[in-house]
């Protein structure tokens, strides 16, 4: 039964991979990858890793994909002028490809010699549990490196885009709800056949 | 279910679960023609108009006629539109809406789904929701569904962040992501649900907080005015749906209504004790009826609870004026997160210091 669902699942997950690259319109592409991000979060779960499947799809395909859809979509693509050049990539292409295989196999032969079954919560009754035992004793330090990290990023971001603008009139909430009758208005006598 | 399935061959197991997901799902519908009527209702009153009267007695049946108009209508596909993402996108609504309700227990042991991590599970299949937004606005081709989906992307990933935060909560308070434990944490009458927390007397001002806090989100998450910007009928049109005409309109309208019952919920189930009623007696008396009938008696709590949640929904619907969109980012970013942030902090703090009461 789980071999079923695990062929089926990995089938899903090539096609949609293949697809991404193979999609011409973009927008197509980056629904192939959820695609596959959402499928490789089933094959977690039939490892029983469930709470590392529903972080992937929390963070990958419930923010950052969405994201990455956000801009792709406001791209304003040339079809041709994209399809252009794309085989001038293939040395590197190849490149990266060769090393991923590498990467692959040796992890298979690693795994086949080694002979031990995947244990998705070693030492603990849940997954989540067996990542709260480790994840702020043995990896603290590579925990919060990993928050710097992404912290520095951010901080990176906001400098980059961050505009003072003179002349611009900014809403203070604060000081427009503390406003009162007599402060914003005042009374005038005006004679008559004066005015103002 | 995996006992379950051992005791009763795989065959019957599988049956079963099909015939419970077909149970939850018909019951869900059927709900929902009366909630959205109630809706219409609720807001006609607050108008001071009578609402739906004509189709059957108190219009009870005008969703029903609703429904069958919507099926026979013509379904318009835009010349220019991406069909196949197009009529994709209502579908994933729909189907994510309901997928949502697996792990959801209406009453002790009532459940499609007991997941151990079942509240992880229901904040992914519910930030998923905004890909059918997205996918369909990008499909029509036009620049108003467009404009909406944009506005609901940015939305929906904002207020998640202070829904999960809040979640977060609740998560430390029960000690599990199992979303019946979470109930059954809040078993002992109204003093020990979440939202009030008397037995952790400390927590009850930041329990409070947290509460109108998701219950704020919930609406923003849910597209609810005062947050429906991605269909702002004033300046969008109808938003990502302008475009949407007879079954895929349908189909996002169901999508966006289950979620709407489903965030009232999870209220429930998070902060309001969930099946359990408000004082607990006569459970020995209780004992000695069949297990079922003890579980009609807490199915109609649970429901009790939910259509009170939807209540207000309709409510802030008909009362409160759409926000302007800065406004929105600025409440959820700069007031919510920083709020439930602290909320987490001092949660934690006094799970690890004070120890909780259960």
């Amino acid at each position: 039964m789980e071999l079923i669902a695990f062929y089926i699942l990995a089938a899903i997950v090539t096609v949609s991979a293949v697809a991404v690259i193979a999609a011409k319109n973009p927008v197509h592409s980056v629904l192939w990858l959820i695609t596959a991000f959402f499928t490789s979060a089933g094959l977690l779960v039939l490892i029983g890793a469930e709470f590392l499947a529903m972080l992937l799809v929390v963070v990958y395909v419930g923010a950052v994909a969405v994201l990455f859809l956000f801009v792709v979509m406001m791209l304003d693509v040339d079809f041709v002028e994209l399809k252009q050049g794309t085989l001038g990539y293939w040395p590197f292409a190849a490149l990266v490809g060769v090393a991923f295989a590498a990467e692959i196999a040796l992890v298979t032969f690693a795994r086949s010699t080694a002979g031990d079954e995947i244990n998705a919560n070693p030492g603990a009754a849940t997954n989540a549990e067996a990542i709260g035992q480790v994840m702020y004793t043995e990896y603290l330090l590579l925990f919060q490196m990993s928050g710097i990290i992404l912290l520095v990023a951010m901080i990176g971001a906001i400098v980059l885009t961050l505009r003072h603008k003179p002349h611009v009139k900014r809403q203070n909430i604060a000081k427009q709800t503390a406003r009162t009758r007599k402060d914003a208005t005042r009374r005038i006598d005006v004679e008559s056949g004066k005015g103002l | 279910m995996s006992a379950f399935i051992q005791e009763h061959g795989l065959l019957f197991g599988w049956l079963t679960v099909i015939g419970q997901i077909l149970l939850f799902t018909v019951v869900l519908l059927l709900s929902l023609a009366f909630l959205l009527l109630m809706d219409r209702k609720v807001w006609a009153a607050v108008m001071m108009r009578k609402g739906p009267n004509v189709v059957g007695p108190f219009g009870l049946l005008q969703s029903f006629a609703d429904f069958g108009k919507f099926l026979l209508k013509e379904i318009i596909i835009p010349a220019g539109a991406n069909k196949t993402v197009f009529l994709l996108a209502p579908i994933l609504s729909l189907t994510l809406a309901f997928a949502a309700w697996a792990v959801i227990p209406v009453a002790p042991g009532w459940v499609v789904a007991d997941l151990n991590v079942g509240i992880l599970y229901l904040f992914a299949v519910s930030s998923l929701g905004v890909y059918g937004i997205i996918m369909g606005g990008w499909a029509s081709n036009s620049k108003y569904p467009f404009l909406g989906s944009l506005r609901s992307a940015a939305q929906m990933v904002s207020y998640e962040v202070s829904i999960g935060l809040i979640i977060i909560t609740v998560i430390l308070l029960v000690g599990s992501m199992n979303l019946s434990e979470i109930a059954n944490n809040q078993s002992g009458g109204f003093w020990t649900w979440h939202l009030f927390s008397f037995n952790n007397i400390l927590l009850f001002p930041v329990m409070v907080v947290v509460f109108v806090m998701f219950f704020i989100s919930a609406l923003a998450e849910t597209n609810r005015p005062p947050f429906d910007l991605p269909e702002a009928e004033s300046e969008l049109v109808a938003g990502y749906q302008v475009e949407y005409s007879s079954t895929p309109y349908l189909l996002f309208m169901i999508g966006e209504y289950l979620n709407i019952v489903l965030m009232c919920s999870m209220m429930t189930l998070l902060f309001l004790g969930g099946w359990h009623g408000p004082i607990p007696f006569g459970e020995e008396f209780v004992s000695n009826f069949p297990v079922w009938m003890v579980n009609l008696g807490h199915l109609a709590w649970f429901m009790a609870k939910t259509v009170f949640f939807f209540f207000l929904f309709a409510l802030v619907k008909a009362v409160v004026p759409r926000y302007r969109y800065d406004q929105l980012m600025r409440l959820g970013w700069k007031i919510f997160l920083p709020t439930s942030l602290a909320a987490v902090f001092l949660v934690a703090g006094y799970v690890v210091y004070a120890g909780v009461q259960a």
